[in-house]
């Protein structure tokens, strides 16, 4: 397969998903805001930060926006920014592009999606929609995506191409939940005094429910713990958006694409994810509250950007490599 | 839909013979349209149009504010092409073709057509299509046109004629299946009833093609599709056919040459491409050899070519015969090379390098369709009847300037098909572009685009001029009469040593294989000896 196809099947995956967890705690933000009547404005400012792009808002927007102004600005923001690279259609129209690039990789099902995915987010129904039910809009973007997956693991071939989708699905979605772990947790636990309110558990409910999580851990918990949700979000291993989950099933893709055996590896990629998937694997919940869980998260994301550059220098650009492998 | 008020007028129509009475062929199409309720038809045209924007079968427009992907517009009235006269064509288009590239093999060795008189070398080294680098090249098979897409129109009175060659890089082929694809369900009842000849094959015959230009001993060729990249106004074109025919579409920059050979860059190494089926054009295929400054070539790949370790289709260099001074001695190189009649009839043609000729020209610019030489794409045209005096004295001062760089044709009255206008029908001039592929032998598939100029009264057909396209319906022969298509061709039995000689670069031992898979009477029609 193309390096270059390769590239961007890998990119192609990240970025849907990325949309898709845009969609996913915009969402969960209007729904706590509205549990949270006395402050509308308090909900949103840890959006533009599980992004990371605080700055950027504040630079287009300014300071001075009435707090009640803001969270739909906010989500105009978030949604439909063209310029701003992390919002939804920017994911999307970006993910289009890879596809676009890609097409002979893709049952054509899987890129009439897309497409129409596209053309829809563009269309003024789609912002009509953001403003009238936004609660439903951001469904759609979500339900987007599972058909997405839903397509493509019900006509791609298991191959190198299928392989890298979900490479970059996994290890996207590992980045997005550690981001709004990380930061719902400073806005979740500012004190210890904190624990125990009933806002906090609405608050802790909230972020379950932003990854879809909240049966899945009801189910394996019960009672709302904050120590609990940490454990579920970071270190579950039947939790799909959990963590160690995706690196599990993002290091099976590297394996499968070079036919490395379990446990060994033989390139940057397979190293470093393997590392970082063992820092998790042996570890509990306990350690990583008391390293602190930011600096554990922070920690994770660096791990996350070697496993990527591991990628980009194994597959992606050849030329770079100091011994060529020639085919016939 | 009432179809009775359609009135053809003046012009020839494709379906309509007088007012209400439509032709023989059409007739079962008519009556299944008049007999739907009214807004059927006109939903069905919205339903098609929806049907491509989802499937992303659109295409880049230059320069455009907005937006960068349009649908190529499409109207849901097939043109219809009698069996008849569709063998005809087919006869036409493959005498054209075999006698061109035996003329393009000619001019990059002995040019024995400048040497008898025919045609002469200065228009020959003039045209901007004619590469000096490649003298003296023997692509595989002698083929230098693989892929070509003939433009032909019909005059007032019916009268056939080609345009337009278009033997360097033609487009269009994906939208004649996607309208294909979509027109089966837009009518489902008239297609199963009429049954067209199929289109839907063009993507196998092309790879076989392809591979058989690129036959490595003991291994299937490994073709590749070379794009521009994916702000090329025919990306989708690219990558349909990558898709369709299972092949990588590859970019520059995926490409490298290594010892000797090309190569792209594969998750697994370095991968050797025999074949290369590329969509950008000559000057920037080698920055070593043409334009420095192309980016979308691969550095020494004309190396690799000349030292015959990777095919290109269409063979660099095709672009001479694409000019349209060249053009005009093309009845001559028919003559010359196979030595009978052109079928297809050429458009009469004024070469303004000719001094009578551009006399006339000048003095008759006002009803003349003046062309330069080398653009293509509906650009460099100037249909004389529709413009202005200022533009018109504005393209004369051009013509004395360089002469060389410009012909003059009659204004034809092209023909015209009914067009959905909103609830109703109007007449819009269309034209043909067939596909035909040269490989081991010739292939033409049956039917093609038909190109529309949907603005009223326009002869413009281009889609980066308001055109649109139409499904192309070739009706079956009627049973008992087979397609004769082979008839009057110049096809000789060769003798292996005529195989031999054609090989070019091949070795010996490749050469005999090639001689055991290709029966003679499929053998390759490149080089034949001509009849003179």
């Amino acid at each position: 397969m193309l390096s270059r196809v390769a590239d961007s099947v890998y990119w192609m995956a990240r970025y849907i998903e990325r949309a898709e967890n845009v969609a996913r705690y915009v969402d969960v933000s209007l729904e706590s805001s509205m549990d949270n009547p006395t402050n509308p404005g308090k909900q949103w400012m840890p959006l533009l930060a599980a992004a990371g792009d605080q700055a950027i808002f504040l630079e287009k927007y300014g300071e001075g926006m009435a707090a009640r102004d803001r969270g739909a600005a906010i989500m105009r923001f978030l949604a439909f920014d063209q310029e701003y690279p992390n919002s939804i259609v920017s994911c999307v129209t970006r993910a289009r592009e890879n596809a676009r690039q890609v097409r002979g990789s893709l049952a054509l099902e899987a890129w009439e999606h897309l497409n129409k995915f596209y053309h829809y987010l563009n269309s003024s129904e789609a912002r009509r929609r953001a403003a009238e039910s936004p609660h439903d809009f951001f469904s759609e973007i979500r339900t987007a995506s599972y058909l997405f997956e839903g397509i493509v693991e019900s006509t791609m071939s298991r191959g190198e191409e299928y392989n890298f989708l979900k490479l970059g699905r996994f290890l996207e979605r590992a980045d997005q939940t550690s981001r709004i772990l990380d930061v719902k947790y400073f806005i979740l636990l500012p004190t210890p005094m904190d624990v125990g309110s009933v806002v906090d558990d609405l608050l802790w409910a909230a972020l379950l429910h932003s990854v879809s999580g909240y049966e899945m851990f009801r189910k394996r918990h019960g009672r709302i713990v904050p120590e609990k949700v940490v454990d579920f979000l970071v270190l579950d291993r039947e939790f799909p958006r959990a963590i160690l989950y995706c690196l599990e099933r993002a290091e099976e893709c590297l394996l499968n694409l070079s036919g490395t055996p379990m446990g060994s590896f033989r390139n940057n990629a397979e190293k470093n994810i393997a590392r970082l998937r063992a820092n998790l694997a042996y570890t509990n919940v306990e350690e990583v509250i008391h390293q602190g869980l930011h600096e554990f998260l922070d920690d994770l994301q660096t791990g996350l950007g070697q496993v990527g550059e591991g990628i980009f220098e194994t597959f992606f650009a050849l030329d770079t490599q100091a011994q060529y492998q020639f085919q016939q | 839909m009432r179809m009775d008020g359609y009135d053809p007028g003046e012009f020839y129509d494709e379906v309509f013979e007088a007012i209400g009475k439509p032709r023989s062929t059409a007739g079962f199409l008519i009556d299944t349209l008049e007999s739907m309720a009214d807004g059927e038809l006109y939903r069905r045209q919205i339903a098609a149009e929806k049907a491509f924007l989802d499937l992303g079968i659109t295409f880049n427009v230059y320069n455009s504010q907005s937006g960068l992907e349009k649908i190529f517009p499409f109207d849901i009235l097939p043109r219809i092409v009698e069996a008849r006269e569709w063998e005809f064509i087919e006869k036409g288009l493959r005498q054209r073709i075999h006698a061109l590239n035996l003329f393009l093999d000619d001019i990059y060795h002995e040019q024995r057509i400048v040497r008898d008189g025919i045609v002469p070398l200065d228009l020959i080294l003039s045209a901007k299509g004619y590469l000096k680098a490649c003298k003296g090249l023997n692509p595989p098979w002698g083929v230098w046109c693989h892929i070509t897409g003939t433009d032909l129109v019909k005059d007032a009175d019916g009268t056939l004629f080609v345009l337009e060659d278009n033997i360097r890089c033609p487009s269009g082929v994906s939208y004649v299946i996607g309208n294909r694809q979509v027109m089966k369900r837009t009518f489902p009842q008239i297609f199963g009833a009429i049954n067209p000849r199929p289109v839907e094959d063009y993507p196998s015959k092309l790879l076989d093609m392809l591979q058989f230009m690129g036959q490595r001993s003991g291994e299937v060729p490994c073709v590749a599709i070379l794009t521009p990249g994916v702000f090329n106004s025919a990306y989708f074109e690219h990558s349909f056919l990558a898709q369709q025919m299972g092949v990588e579409l590859v970019t520059g920059g995926d490409l490298t040459v290594r010892d000797g050979y090309l190569y792209m860059r594969t998750t697994r190494g370095f991968k050797r491409v025999d074949v290369l089926y590329r969509r950008i054009d000559d000057d920037f295929l080698d920055p070593r050899t043409f334009r420095a400054d192309s980016l979308l070539g691969v550095p020494g790949l004309m190396d690799v070519y000349r030292a015959g370790k990777v095919a290109i289709c269409n063979a660099p260099g095709t672009g001479v015969a694409d000019d349209k001074v060249i053009y005009a001695y093309v009845p001559k190189i028919i003559e010359y090379y196979l030595g009978e009649k052109i079928i297809l009839p050429n458009v009469d043609t004024y070469m303004c390098w000719v001094p009578q000729e551009r006399q006339y020209v000048l003095e008759h610019m006002s009803e003349l369709v003046i062309k330069t030489a080398n653009d293509s794409g509906g650009y460099g045209v100037l249909i004389g009847p529709h413009s202005t005096k200022a533009v018109l004295a504005e393209w004369a001062e051009r013509i004395k300037e360089n002469p060389r760089n410009f012909i003059a044709q009659r204004t034809l009255s092209l023909s015209r098909s009914p067009v959905i206008v909103g609830e109703r029908c109007e007449g819009r001039h269309v034209d043909l572009r067939p596909f035909v592929l040269y490989g081991r032998d010739i292939y033409v598939m049956p039917g093609g685009l038909t190109r529309v100029a949907l603005k009223k009264g326009s002869l413009v057909v281009n889609s980066s001029q308001g055109g649109g396209s139409k499904d192309t319906w070739v009706l079956p022969m009627a049973p008992g009469s087979m397609p004769d298509a082979f008839n009057g061709m110049a096809m000789q039995t060769q003798t292996s040593a005529n195989h031999a000689q054609t090989l070019g670069t091949m070795s010996q031992s490749q050469a005999g294989q090639a001689v055991e898979t290709a029966p003679v009477e499929t053998a390759p029609l490149a080089k034949a000896i001509p009849a003179c």
